[in-house]
């Protein structure tokens, strides 16, 4: 490689091997100290008899300074937000306050048990209903569950009260229409609740197509599921023509709130037309994503879905205190034990308050500035596959590179010599070969433009020497893995090796 | 605003390169009518020291510096400070599901050692990386049962956890899949005959909790070959994990829906927690959620991918064995880092604490009101049943900074004035102590060394 493609974000540096625990385990070595016992002694077989454990099989035997250097060199091997952009369509990977956990490890927030008393549960009650009031004013809706653990939940969620309603109005209806951009998770959850799906196909502006919409639209029915803005980036100009089309025939308007970071403070879902929505909290609300969860999904609604929540909701009683109402009758029941991810509506809100309406809208506004900031930069090397004005995310296409046999998956893998995260590859399937980008408000300029040069720089080699970015990534500790091999005959969990006989 | 790092001079430089004259540019593509020309009515912009404050004030209104006896589904133990130390760096917090393996080995790492030890604790073959919870743990654990038998119905013991059958009711109504429920008996373990008559040749598999929501031990292995005389699965719950340090786990079940809070994970009033999936080899294609799977690079390097991604549901959308993408990767690193603190010889030595102390309240409070369910063992949860509604007595308990146990009547009428109490290492014999006597009506104030009464009144039962 010439000295014009070294990357200005990052160099090579040492990394820590490490082994599986198990490999560093010896009977005898400990981490624990248990207090001595206040009360007698127990004899546990009689206890338990036949049910006494004798034995915990491969367990690890460590010492506390293993185990922190341990999981300290793993970490090591991760990328994060706290170390660059991480640009992933669709996820939102924005910046993490700190003081988001802090606040969580509050004792008394941090100890609460979920079955004290209402009269000792009122600070965690004014947290869930002053967050619920909250993303009531943002979204524009009426009531709202926080109980969702995630958002393919919320999605679950929004869906039963969907089917509750249409059967409260003498017809559970037969399916769902989802448009061809929408997320996997949609069609999963149609399915859960026992929806056929129908798909809708996207005009060449990359929105739902009005004309066919009116077409499929009939009394079979239940729902449409759109996200807006949706996987394209592209915000649903008819919108409103959508929801009057589902609205004359009886069905309902779901909204998949993944790209809320496009709208918070700017556009109410409430306003357009929206019947029913679920929030990603883990997305627009930075609570961490934490290498895959906890994320948690509250679903808000219009007034008419609302006898149809979740039990229980918060209420204010007679006397003025907080609590829960588990009689409604009505309800869809319950989605998860409890109330919901709680320490994650500590963060989210948390995080309201860090920004304020000034600076939720302020946000929203850097957020979509970086996105067309990026599409600028980017416009003429790679293949803009809709020309629709973007939003918060921009999404492009592999067709120039391509046709050097080179794919998006391996313009991503160059991209971590980089120093950056991939961007979402080969979503959404309208696009083929497609590279989804969300940069979110949390990018300084001089980060976008490192990104913008690494790409550009990219598009370069693949002209100049496409196998060497089909070999990427070059600079990681291990290079791309046989994932064919890992789903052929899965190793799930580690064994000893067979001891010599 | 403190956490956007662009200078007025950078947003005008950056408009200026896109070409546009002002913001509300890009957002012209939402309708006019649409576009919010307000402030939204939410707080003010706050300090962090403000932010500090609010939810300082709002955790003394929430039983800071109470003692509990509650269980029930959520447990108070031990979290060894290395956790937090460890999860709190930005590496594992603020990364995303390992999609790009190469740059998220951590993470993948660390997912296979967690499958690796539920499998171990659980004697199941395999585990997943995560659910959302136990509840939904043992809901999805049902719909997999329907996909790998074929067949449809469920049968559910009525001492498994209230709201995780609420939840199975929530998910299983719209699948078709009619649930049957089966009575405990004066053991407060599962009826086997009830149960053998309710397993039908539509029953894809039976349910249960072990320990059950009373805390008693289930005889897994009958239960088993009850089931599976009939071809039924055998689904077992686990809701107190630290319960597998000292009890035979269900080596006979064919999958374990686990709810792994207790592993190091805060109360944090009911989430987020740790729901876990584990099962035999020949299920793993029907099973839902992540999968961590080990293989090798081009160079033959020991590394780790998510893998077996055709169940879900980005690639088979509506055909997916479920609908779950985002679940609990940065809690089970939680309970991944306090498996490997206690270890093999840990988790015993702790579960046998807990036991210890549930055996010495159980016994402290059996002088003076009933037991309920005595004849099964049980590991740090039990019954107790009084003539005062244990209402009132929380009531009178609060008063003392105790949060007493949890009143059955409202999922098990039956049982009259029923409360389930928890003990675990961290609850004192004296704790203990005091709470009994205020329980019982003898006045405590604080001084508990005239506790034993000659002649103790014993509570009348209910019963």
């Amino acid at each position: 490689m010439t000295t014009k493609h070294i990357t200005r974000k990052a160099t090579r540096h040492i990394s820590q091997n490490e082994g599986l625990i198990f490999e560093k385990s010896s009977p005898g070595k400990a981490a624990w100290k248990l207090p001595p016992l206040d009360v007698p002694e127990v004899d546990t077989a009689k206890l338990l008899g036949k049910q006494e454990r004798k034995d915990l099989g491969n367990m690890p035997e460590v010492s506390e300074i293993e185990i922190m250097r341990h999981f300290t060199r793993l970490s090591t091997w991760n990328y994060a937000i706290d170390l660059g952009m991480y640009p992933l369509g669709s996820c939102t990977m924005k910046y993490n306050p700190r003081v988001n956990e802090f606040v969580a490890r509050v004792e008394g927030l941090a100890n609460g048990h979920p079955y004290q008393a209402e009269k000792i549960s009122q600070g965690a009650l004014q947290i869930m209903k002053t967050l619920s009031d909250c993303l009531l004013e943002i979204t524009g809706m009426d009531a709202i569950t926080l109980q969702p653990a995630a958002g393919a939940q919320g999605e679950l969620t929004g869906l039963l009260m969907v089917r509750a309603y249409h059967e409260s109005q003498g017809n559970a209806r037969k399916k769902i229409l989802i448009p061809d951009s929408a997320h996997g998770t949609n069609p999963a959850t149609a399915a859960t609740v026992g929806y056929a799906v129908e798909n809708l196909k996207s005009n060449d502006r990359g929105m739902v197509d009005v004309a066919a919409l009116a077409a499929q639209m009939n009394e079979d029915v239940a729902a449409l599921m759109v996200t807006n803005p949706n996987t394209l980036g592209v915000f649903e100009q008819e919108i409103h023509k959508i929801a009057d089309l589902l609205h004359e025939k009886g069905g309902l308007l779901y909204m998949d709130g993944a790209n809320m970071n496009a709208l918070v403070g700017k556009a109410r879902p409430g306003d357009f037309g929206v019947d029913v929505m679920h929030l990603n909290l883990h997305k627009t609300f930075s609570t961490p994503h934490g290498g895959g969860g906890p994320g948690s999904g509250p679903v808000a609604v219009k007034k008419i879905l609302s006898p149809f929540l979740p039990t229980p909701v918060v209420i204010t009683k007679a006397d003025g205190t907080l609590g829960f109402d588990y009689n409604r009758p009505q309800s869809v029941g319950r989605v998860r034990a409890f109330y919901g991810n709680f320490g994650m509506f500590i963060r989210a809100l948390a995080y309201i308050f860090a920004n304020g309406p000034d600076g939720l809208r302020q946000t929203t506004e850097d957020a979509v500035l970086n996105a067309n900031y990026i599409r600028k930069g980017l416009e003429g090397v790679y293949d803009l596959p809709y020309s629709t004005p973007s939003m918060h995310e921009v999404v492009f296409s592999d067709k120039v590179q391509s046709k050097k046999g080179v794919k998006t998956m391996d313009l991503a893998k160059r991209l971590i010599d980089y120093g950056f995260h991939p961007y979402t590859t080969a979503f959404p399937l309208i696009v083929a070969g497609a590279l989804m980008i969300e940069p979110t408000e949390s990018e300084p300029k001089e980060e976008l433009d490192l990104f913008i040069e690494a790409m550009k720089s990219i598009a370069e080699e693949v002209e100049e020497d496409p196998q060497f970015v089909l070999d990427a990534p070059h600079n990681t500790r291990i290079s791309r893995l046989d994932e064919t091999a890992a789903a052929r005959k899965p190793i799930l969990r580690w064994k000893p090796a067979p001891s010599a006989p | 605003m403190r956490y956007l790092p662009k200078s007025p001079a950078d947003r005008a430089a950056m408009q200026q390169a896109i070409g546009i004259r002002s913001i509300d540019d890009l957002f012209s593509p939402i309708p006019a009518e649409y576009r919010l020309a307000r402030d939204l009515n939410v707080p003010r912009q706050m300090a962090e020291s403000e932010i500090v404050d609010y939810f300082k004030q709002r955790a003394k209104e929430n039983g800071e510096g109470y003692t509990s006896f509650l269980g029930a589904g959520a447990y108070a133990h031990y979290r060894p400070i290395v956790i937090d130390a460890l999860v709190q760096r930005g590496e594992f917090l603020t990364s995303y599901t390992p999609y790009q393996a190469e740059f998220a080995q951590g993470t993948l790492q660390a997912i296979f050692e967690f499958q690796t030890m539920i499998s171990e604790l659980t004697g199941m073959d395999l585990a997943n990386a995560s659910m959302y919870d136990g509840s939904t743990a043992a809901a999805e654990a049902v719909m997999m049962a329907v996909r790998v038998t074929g067949k449809n119905s469920a049968v559910v013991a009525r001492s498994l956890h209230p709201e995780y059958r609420e939840v199975l009711t929530t998910y299983a109504a719209h699948q078709e899949i009619p649930l049957k429920t089966v009575a405990y008996t004066d053991s407060g373990q599962i009826d086997l005959k009830e149960l053998e008559k309710a397993i039908g040749d539509d029953t894809a598999c039976v349910l249960i909790q072990s320990p059950n929501f009373f805390g008693t031990i289930e005889d897994v292995e009958a239960i088993a070959d009850i089931a599976h005389k009939r071809g039924a699965l055998l689904i077992v719950s686990i809701a107190e994990a630290v319960s597998l340090g000292i009890v035979e786990p269900p080596r006979t079940a064919d999958i374990v829906a686990m709810e792994a809070q207790s592993f190091g994970v805060p109360l944090g009033f009911g989430g987020p927690y740790c729901g876990v999936l584990a099962t035999k080899d020949k299920f793993v294609r029907q099973m839902p959620g992540r999968l961590a799977g080990q293989t090798v690079d081009k160079n033959g390097k020991r590394g780790f991918v998510l893998t077996l991604a055709t169940r879900e549901q980005h690639i088979r959308r509506e055909k997916a064995t479920s609908n779950i993408c985002t679940n609990q990767a940065l809690v089970a690193l939680m309970v991944n880092i306090f498996m490997t603190v206690y270890g093999k010889v840990g988790l015993r030595e702790l579960a046998k604490q807990n036991l210890a102390k549930a055996t010495y309240a159980a016994d402290q409070f059996s002088k003076h009101a009933k037991v309920l369910f005595s004849s099964a063992p049980r590991f740090n949860e039990f019954v107790v049943q009084t003539s005062e509604d244990p209402r009132a007595i929380n009531s009178r308990l609060l008063e003392h900074k105790i949060v007493g146990g949890f009143p059955l009547k409202k999922f098990y009428p039956e049982l009259g004035h029923a409360a389930l109490w928890c003990s675990t290492e961290l609850t004192t014999r004296s704790s203990i102590d005091k709470a009994i006597d205020i329980a019982v009506g003898r006045a405590a104030d604080g001084d508990n060394s005239d506790r034993n009464l000659k002649n103790p009144e014993p509570v009348e039962v209910a019963r």
